[in-house]
């Protein structure tokens, strides 16, 4: 309102007014205020809470969780049984999680790259039905694939003891899910994993040496299917020298169900397929975009030096396009580790089902364990978007 | 800008102010809202079903509906809220629903720990198992190694996990949030048993197509003691709801029925009679409501007896005995408090 | 040296126009699309022929099932399978009602349907920018003229809302002329709160009392199906776009750290968690957050959450929109001596929300399609629906048909919008660069 007039002060005196006219102390007043607000707004919920739960007579406490959580899971990658504490019960619903989200991611990604590349495809036919793919799955909620696919696996497929043994009695398609082989480690399996892991360094070298033999003299290898050999073989070799120390173990039809082998339950497929499906058409999109970003004019030189189609891809265009795609990949994983907290719409026993599901409702603390679930999910979140960040630092680096 | 920043704080003062009333009583709040809010299950034949013209029947509707009378003189005034055994708890709890009858097991930790305040037993169950009688099993014992069905968030997959664990036996729990998910999977053959109140798989069985296909195991593993509650701390509201529930089973013992209950208030002289019916006391009065709340109650659908053989009896297609729900006077532990 | 040679007539070269001749025969016409397209090398032969058989095989199967054989009139599984062998699309057209409305009354339907029909005048103006700005107030006083036509009631709530809003701009306007707009906002807020927490209730009470005006009340627990996805994720999208402003304006503002800190706290904890844990917070948790004795139903505490959600994801969006636009923009704005909330009300903003309506609309798709969440709380959206459907005993026993039928409305309804989105950024992208 007032401007000051006097120019010849160097040293403004302070006066109350400025709080909120003088652009230098405003934004002090507004987040002096901001942080009254706020404090008052989380006051109030805060002391609603006290009091609500002083009114129930509850109290605010993670006790329960060493106590013993009385309930069974039928997936558990960890010893646990009825008897453990709900702790436990909520690390088992950890481990499905992250082995969903994993599995899915894997699954995603392959489908996704496959799907986005064919969809580029000067194929017609090709390209079409990658559309197609790619907007039926997008424009349908997620939800409604994973519920089609649970429906479909427990009205589909027969019953344990009507059930056709597959592949030699290595699989069997059941409408509770499916039986695999297991494998049965014996003595001397360590041996064989210790060579199994030398091979692949040893693959690695090899693609090394390769590489540098082809810079030095022009000379391509076939490295991908000396490299399989390098993998294959010697343990292939010293499977039969230390007289076959892994075993299969095959699914048997006894009693109700099949026993031995592995059970992939039908809750766990039907997300895995459905998640991994329906991010992939994403990631599908993900990675067109990220190809057809880079300038034709690449593609053209690449030809023009005379590489082949796939070499142009892989050497050319695939390098460049990653640093495109890889964020939005990175926040397709962010996504479906997220979605994979629908795995209680179809019983799946992760986090949301042990901890978020059963434990609460037996316990009734919905508060402690509703924080717990989401703080969990939030941990993951961020160390997913700090992946996302390195990375996204690392590749803005190159680029100077 | 004083003035601005004093107005601001008073607004800020003044929500917070809002939160310090405290909650009125819980009758206040159903009088004024003019309904009973009562949470059910989300079906179980003869239990809780919705009938032709959507409205919600059975067993322990027909509590709510006597409750909604004994308020207030009508028994339509009330609505029905859905819940599975996961929600119901968190519906009550956060006052989402006045009162749940809802097969649901008085147990010390829902009392305690959940806070809630049970009335008495209205049924009287324990846990059994249901399995095709194809399979050949004649006992829980021959179960290990099944698929088991059972929902979530219910005393069943507690008693479960303890059976199996005491018989040494493994199992496959497949976990279901509804009776009808649960009634899709097990014909589905997605699961070999299906598990849970006794009463509810009878209930269940029935509903189907070829109930004669399914059995019973004979072993009960569990008491079930299944009772209507309300939320701890409204002493008064709680009352409601037992001597309510009380009002029906003494009206079954002393013979007093929807049809003849006004005459009965008329005529009797029996003094347990003339009490019960508000002929001669206040005791309706003394609940907050009004002294014909019992004729109201026993009016809305019957006494205990009628309400069971209504819905669940021997003579409907659910058929179950009334065994211990019989009254004590008939050889069963039916047993109510008088009212006096 | 030009001269010279058009003087010389060239013999060799021809005076007039050759006619054109047909394009040689392989590279035009269907065979040759064909060649190019379908059957360029042996690679591209063999992709084409397996997915040929790969679409016809399942073409071959879903035809017959889907159309020539299904049944769309019918009353009862039992029936279906009577009359043909294909699916029992029956049921959708038997519990049409429901899957649109829930357990809304039906003679009241033209009232949703009316709401409806006028998002789409509401939302023509924000759409299209070559329509009447007037249009504008009727977007403006339209989320309480659904308000009122969905749930009904008096009159007097909505028609007071609007007064109140009225009269929080005049005060804005009155504290914002001798102080600032800051504080103007703030009081206007101030202002909306106190009146709405202490005399509302009251005011609309008696008014109603004494002229009982207005549509017959609907309970929320009535409303069901594609209703309920509707309201939910309209309200979501709307009520968060000026809250998602808000906090992209928030964690834009450099020179104030704890703004700036709150509003990236929010936005990274809502986008950090899963939808359905929101949820969770809002059937089981919200109550404890309220005054004891506070309930309110679970469809508006899940419209809150969902708000809240989407908000967050709007930032972002909005965020990119300002980031999109040119430092030039911001510097002329204070070179103009605008302040900061004229330079964002009247330059920025106007800019920046141009640029994100594609990423709005997607956030929109997002929410839509999340909306289906709600079924896993217990609200009977389309898919929450699906069960009880199926566990009357006419309808036991149908898979296929209600997801088919629920997931297609989702296709058509998300395709569409994605469409509309496209195309708004190629045309975007053209005025850019124009
Ligand atoms: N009594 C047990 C079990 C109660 C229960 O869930 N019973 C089933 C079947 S009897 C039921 O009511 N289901 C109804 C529904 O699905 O909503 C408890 O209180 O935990």
């Amino acid at each position: 309102m007032t401007v000051a007039s006097d120019f010849s002060d160097d040293v403004e005196p302070f006066r109350l007014s400025m709080l909120i006219y003088d652009k230098r102390y405003r934004s002090y007043t507004l987040q002096i205020i901001t942080i009254a607000l706020f404090m008052l707004a989380v006051g109030w919920l805060v002391s609603n809470v006290v009091q609500n739960f002083r009114d129930l007579g509850k109290e605010f406490s993670f006790a329960f969780l060493w106590e013993p959580a009385s309930y069974d899971i039928n997936q558990r990658l960890i010893e646990y049984t009825s008897r453990s504490p709900h702790w436990k019960a909520a690390v088992v619903g950890i481990l499905n999680t992250l082995v969903l989200a994993f599995l899915g991611c894997i699954a995603a990604t392959i489908l996704g790259v496959a799907i986005g590349v064919m969809r580029l495809s000067k194929n017609w036919l090709v390209s079409r039905l990658m559309t197609i793919y790619i907007e039926g799955f997008r424009n349908v909620p997620v939800l409604l694939w994973i519920l089609l696919a649970s429906t479909a696996f427990s009205a589909m497929l027969p019953a344990p003891r009507q059930a056709p043994v597959l592949l030699g009695g290595g699989f069997v398609p059941t409408n509770r899910g499916f039986y695999v082989p297991a494998p049965i480690w014996e003595s001397g399996s360590g041996v064989l994993a210790i060579i199994f892991l030398l091979s692949l360094v040893g693959a690695w070298f090899f693609g090394r040496w390769a590489r540098a033999k082809q810079a030095a003299t022009g000379e391509i290898l076939p490295v991908f299917w000396i490299r399989l050999a390098i993998i294959i073989l010697p343990v292939l070799f010293f499977y039969f020298i230390l007289g076959r120390p892994i075993g299969l173990s095959l699914p048997e039809l006894k009693g109700f169900n099949f026993q031995g082998g592995g059970f992939v339950r039908n809750s766990f497929m039907a997300l895995w397929i459905a998640l991994s499906l329906y991010t992939a058409a994403f990631i599908a999109e993900n990675v067109r975009s990220g190809i057809q970003a880079i300038s034709k004019g690449q593609t053209e030189a690449a030809y023009s030096l005379g590489l082949p189609p796939n070499r142009t891809m892989n050497l050319v265009i695939l390098p460049q396009a990653l640093r495109i795609i890889i964020p939005p990949l990175i926040s397709q994983y962010l996504n479906l580790t997220k979605n994979s907290s629908l795995a209680i719409a179809v019983g799946y026993m992760d986090i949301t089902g042990t901890l978020g599901g059963i434990t609460l409702n037996q316990t009734g603390r919905e508060m402690e364990s509703l924080l717990l679930v989401m703080g969990f999910y939030l941990i993951v979140s961020l160390l997913i978007s700090g992946v996302m960040n390195v990375y996204n630092n690392s590749v803005a680096i190159k680029e100077r | 800008m004083k003035t601005k920043l004093l107005t601001l704080a008073l607004g800020a003062a003044a929500i917070a102010t809002v939160s310090t009333s405290a909650s009125a009583a819980t009758l206040d709040d159903v009088k004024a809202k003019g309904f009973l809010q009562c949470g059910v299950s989300t079906g179980v034949p003869g239990f809780a079903f919705t009938d032709d013209a959507g409205d919600w029947q059975g067993f322990d509707p027909a509590l709510c509906r006597a409750m909604a009378a004994a308020i207030f003189g009508d028994a339509k005034a009330v609505k029905f809220t859905p819940t599975t055994g996961k929600t119901r708890f968190t519906a009550l709890a956060s006052g989402e629903v006045d009162v749940l009858a809802r097969n649901t097991t008085e147990t010390f930790s829902r009392d305690v720990d959940l806070k809630f305040t049970f009335a008495p037993v209205n049924y009287y169950d324990g846990q059994g198992f249901m399995v095709r009688k194809s399979l050949g099993v004649t006992s829980a014992k021959n179960l290990s190694g099944a698929t088991i069905c059972i929902q979530t968030g219910t005393t069943t997959e507690l008693n479960l996990a303890d059976y199996f664990r005491a018989n040494n036996m493994t199992y496959e729990p497949v976990p279901i949030e509804t009776n009808a998910e649960a009634q899709e999977k097990y014909l589905a053959n997605a699961c070999d048993v299906y598990t849970t109140d006794a009463s509810g798989l009878a209930a269940t069985r029935a509903a189907f197509e070829k109930p004669g296909d399914h059995m019973l195991l004979p072993e009960i593993i569990s008491k079930e003691p299944l009772a209507p509650l309300t939320r701890h701390g409204d002493d008064q509201w709680a009352d409601i709801l037992k001597w309510t529930l009380n009002v029906l089973i003494n009206a079954e013992e002393l013979g007093v029925t929807a049809a003849n209950a006004d005459d009965m208030l008329a005529n009797s002289k029996l003094p347990s009679i003339r009490r019960l019916l508000g002929a001669e006391g206040d005791f309706g009065t003394k609940l907050g409501l009004g002294n014909d709340w019992s004729l109201n109650a026993i009016k809305a659908g019957g006494n205990y007896g009628e309400i069971y053989d209504k819905y669940i009896g021997p003579k409907t297609a659910i058929g179950l005995e009334r065994g211990l729900n019989q009254l004590w006077s008939k050889g069963g532990i039916l047993y109510a408090a008088p009212v006096r | 040296m030009s001269d010279t040679q058009s003087k010389n007539s060239l013999l060799y070269v021809s005076t007039k126009d050759l006619p054109e001749l047909p394009a040689p025969v392989n590279t035009t016409g269907p065979v040759a699309w064909m060649r190019q397209n379908l059957f360029a090398s042996v690679r591209d032969t063999v992709l084409t022929v397996l997915f040929a058989i790969l679409v016809i095989a399942i073409l071959y199967k879903l035809i017959p099932w889907m159309l020539t054989d299904a049944v769309f009139f019918a009353d009862s599984i039992r029936n279906c399978r009577e009359i043909d062998t294909g699916a029992c699309f029956a049921v959708v057209t038997s519990r049409f009602n429901q899957l649109i409305f829930g357990f809304y009354p039906p003679e009241l339907y033209w009232r949703p349907i009316l709401a409806f029909l006028l998002m789409f005048v509401a939302f023509a103006p924000l759409l299209h920018d070559n329509l009447p700005r007037k249009l504008l107030w009727f977007t403006g006083v339209f989320p309480l003229l659904a308000y009122f036509l969905l749930w009904g009631g008096a009159i007097w709530g909505p028609l007071l809302i609007l007064a109140m809003v009225t009269a929080a701009v005049f005060v804005f306007s009155l504290v914002s002329k001798p102080l600032n707009s800051t504080l103007g906002l703030l009081a206007a807020i101030a202002f909306c709160l106190m009146y709405y927490i202490f005399l509302h209730d009251s005011i609309s009470g008696a008014l109603a009392s004494a002229m009982p005006i207005g549509l017959e009340f609907v309970e929320s627990a009535k409303f069901g199906g594609f209703l309920i996805t509707f309201v939910i994720g309209v309200t979501g999208i709307v009520a968060s776009l000026p809250l998602g402003i808000v906090l992209a304006l928030g964690r834009k503002s450099d020179n104030m750290p704890v703004v700036k800190m709150l509003c990236v706290g929010f936005i990274e904890f809502i986008r950090g968690v899963p939808l359905i844990t929101l949820l969770f917070v809002a059937s089981t948790l919200l109550n404890y957050f309220l005054p004891p004795g506070t309930t309110f139903d679970l469809i508006l505490r899940v419209i809150i959450m969902v708000t809240l959600f989407a908000a967050a994801y709007m930032a972002e969006v909005v965020r990119g929109g300002l980031a999109a636009l040119p430092r030039g923009q911001y510097e002329a704005a204070d070179a103009l001596g605008l302040n900061y909330w004229q330079a964002t009300r009247l330059i920025i903003l106007p800019q920046a929300l141009k640029i994100s309506i594609p990423g709005i609309v997607n956030t929109f798709i997002g929410l839509f399609k999340d909306t289906v969440l709600v079924s896993i709380v217990g609200i009977l959206d389309p898919v929450g629906i699906m069960q009880p459907i199926r566990s009357t005993s006419e309808w036991n026993g149908i898979i296929w048909e209600l997801p088919i039928f629920i997931g297609l409305v989702f296709f058509i309804f998300c395709f569409t919008m994605s469409r509309y989105s496209m195309y708004f950024e190629r045309k975007l992208d053209t005025g850019h660069r124009s």
